[in-house]
């Protein structure tokens, strides 16, 4: 199985300048992938192309040579964001939220260092590492086979970095799940990727 | 000076968290007296002896007294008996057309955000054309068409009192649309209907009751204009409109209290809603509080 972007080419606005141009990228499972760029160079961009949030203007998206169904079903290509605080309903109980696209085990969530208590709040009583813990379990369904990290652990601090990203590639390896990794900081993707793109 | 200037802001700091608080109870206050005003309205009405609005003949054209509150009419009916249950009356047509005008509004302004461009461009052009319908001209032709009535005031108002609401909660729905987390929640297989159920309604529902409690003012309104032209409820039926047209012919020889105290009742009824509106909004709507 391969994630294969072919000649993509994207652009805000209608006459707005390119901000890709054919673009080739391909991810297979289980491998971990980074991809490395300054700020407004298209990394998040062609991300939400990946996981289907956008709609190249040229160019196409496969998975093992057919196209992905963008609208309905779990989509196998999840995504992590920066900002949790985002991706969560500010109303729901983590529970909830956790729940919402597939039945976590309890030993998954233990992996994640998520604990019981935090299942019963809101968004709100939560802190930002505790929040991307929750929105990582959300997105490692059954049928995940992919999973983009847009600068998933940019705003934590480096202890909560090191267990983050220490459960997550433990998982991706157990699942056989191929990562895209998208960050700022070249020594954090030395370390935990196979190769690295530019961007 | 500049020990002057930091007391005065410091206090204008002070006064304006306090004043944030005693706004929150200050509107709580004024909600619960209106919602207890309008509790005694409505068992007033509910509580009027039948008897009472009888015809007696002996006790004709007599102005207001402690025995006739709101004095009698040529027919020596009490009309502080007629007016309260004329009012319950209009509050249950106003709450009927009220809610449905709310729920059409729900059901066209979320699915205007959920179903795409196509259906928001018609949607939005069904509500233009609603809005360009003067409300009181849509009203007398459904009214019309209906044959009178109750059934013919309740559709009227239902039918021309949705799309200000409409257009307010489909802006919100699109916003939401546009959401992180319901966008992840498309990628995780749900469904528009399961969004619309689970993430759009729970965020819009403050919305949608204050809007529905401002929109009752507007339903009496209309019924008592319906009626008082004779298009509306059944003259037989103690209903404000009908109070009011009747009363018309007997002013000219000085019995004012026959239109003036229906009149101001009525008056008083739609005030409490619109009270109880404007005051469950600002309850509701904590960015409110910070803009004060």
């Amino acid at each position: 199985m391969l994630l294969e972007g072919k000649g993509l080419s994207y652009r805000y606005g209608r006459n707005g300048a390119w901000l890709l141009r054919g673009r080739e990228i391909a991810v297979s499972r289980g491998e971990v992938v980074g991809l490395q760029g300054p700020s407004g160079s298209g990394k998040t961009t062609l991300a939400r192309i990946l996981a289907g949030y956008l709609q190249p203007h040229e160019g196409t998206v496969t998975l093992d040579g057919r196209s992905v169904r963008t609208a309905r079903g779990y989509h196998p290509v999840q995504m992590v964001f920066q900002h949790p605080e985002q991706a969560v309903n500010p109303r729901w109980r983590m529970r909830r939220t956790i729940q919402e696209g597939w039945q976590p085990d309890w030993l998954t969530l233990q992996s994640l260092g998520i604990e019981e208590k935090w299942l019963d709040r809101v968004p709100a009583e939560l802190s930002g590492g505790e929040l991307q813990r929750c929105c990582i379990a959300r997105a490692l369904g059954p049928e995940t086979k992919y999973l983009i990290a847009d600068e998933m652990t940019a705003m934590l601090d480096a202890v909560t970095q090191v267990q983050i990203w220490h459960a997550m590639l433990e998982l991706a390896r157990e699942r056989n799940i191929g990562m895209l990794i998208i960050s700022h900081d070249p020594g954090l993707l030395k370390r935990i990727c196979h190769r690295i793109e530019p961007m | 000076m500049t020990r002057v200037s930091f007391d005065a802001s410091a206090r204008v700091h002070t006064q304006s968290a306090a004043y944030t608080t005693d706004y929150k109870r200050h509107s709580l206050m004024i909600l619960l007296s209106a919602a207890v005003l309008l509790l005694v309205m409505l068992i007033a009405g509910w509580l009027t002896d039948p008897a009472a609005m009888t015809v007696q003949l002996e006790n004709r054209n007599l102005q207001p007294s402690l025995q006739h509150l709101f004095g009698t009419d040529w027919l020596g009916r009490d009309m502080f008996a007629r007016t309260m249950k004329g009012l319950l009356l209009s509050i249950q047509t106003g709450l009927t057309g009220a809610v449905c005008s709310a729920m059409i509004a729900a059901v066209l302004g979320i699915s205007a955000a959920l179903l795409g461009r196509q259906a928001d461009r018609f949607i939005s052009w069904l509500m233009d054309l609603f809005l360009s319908v003067p409300h009181l001209v849509a009203l007398i032709l459904t009214a019309f068409v209906c044959g009178g009535g109750m059934k013919g005031i309740v559709i009227g108002i239902a039918l021309t009192h949705w799309p200000a609401l409409a257009r307010l909660i489909r802006a919100e729905a699109m916003q939401l649309m546009t959401a992180q987390y319901v966008l992840v929640s498309r990628r995780l297989g749900r469904s528009l209907f399961w969004i619309a159920g689970r993430h759009l309604l729970p965020h819009l529902l403050p919305q949608l009751v204050v809007g529905g409690l401002l929109l009752f003012p507007h339903a009496i309104l209309h019924e008592a204009a319906i009626t008082f032209i004779g298009l509306g409820l059944p003259p037989h039926q103690p209903a404000v409109g009908i109070i009011l047209s009747e009363s018309m012919r007997y002013l000219s020889s000085g019995m004012w209290w026959l239109a003036v105290l229906p009149g101001a009742a009525l008056l008083v009824a739609v005030r409490i809603f619109d009270v109880l509106g404007s005051h469950t909004q600002r309850l509701l709507d904590p960015q409110q509080y910070e803009r004060l």
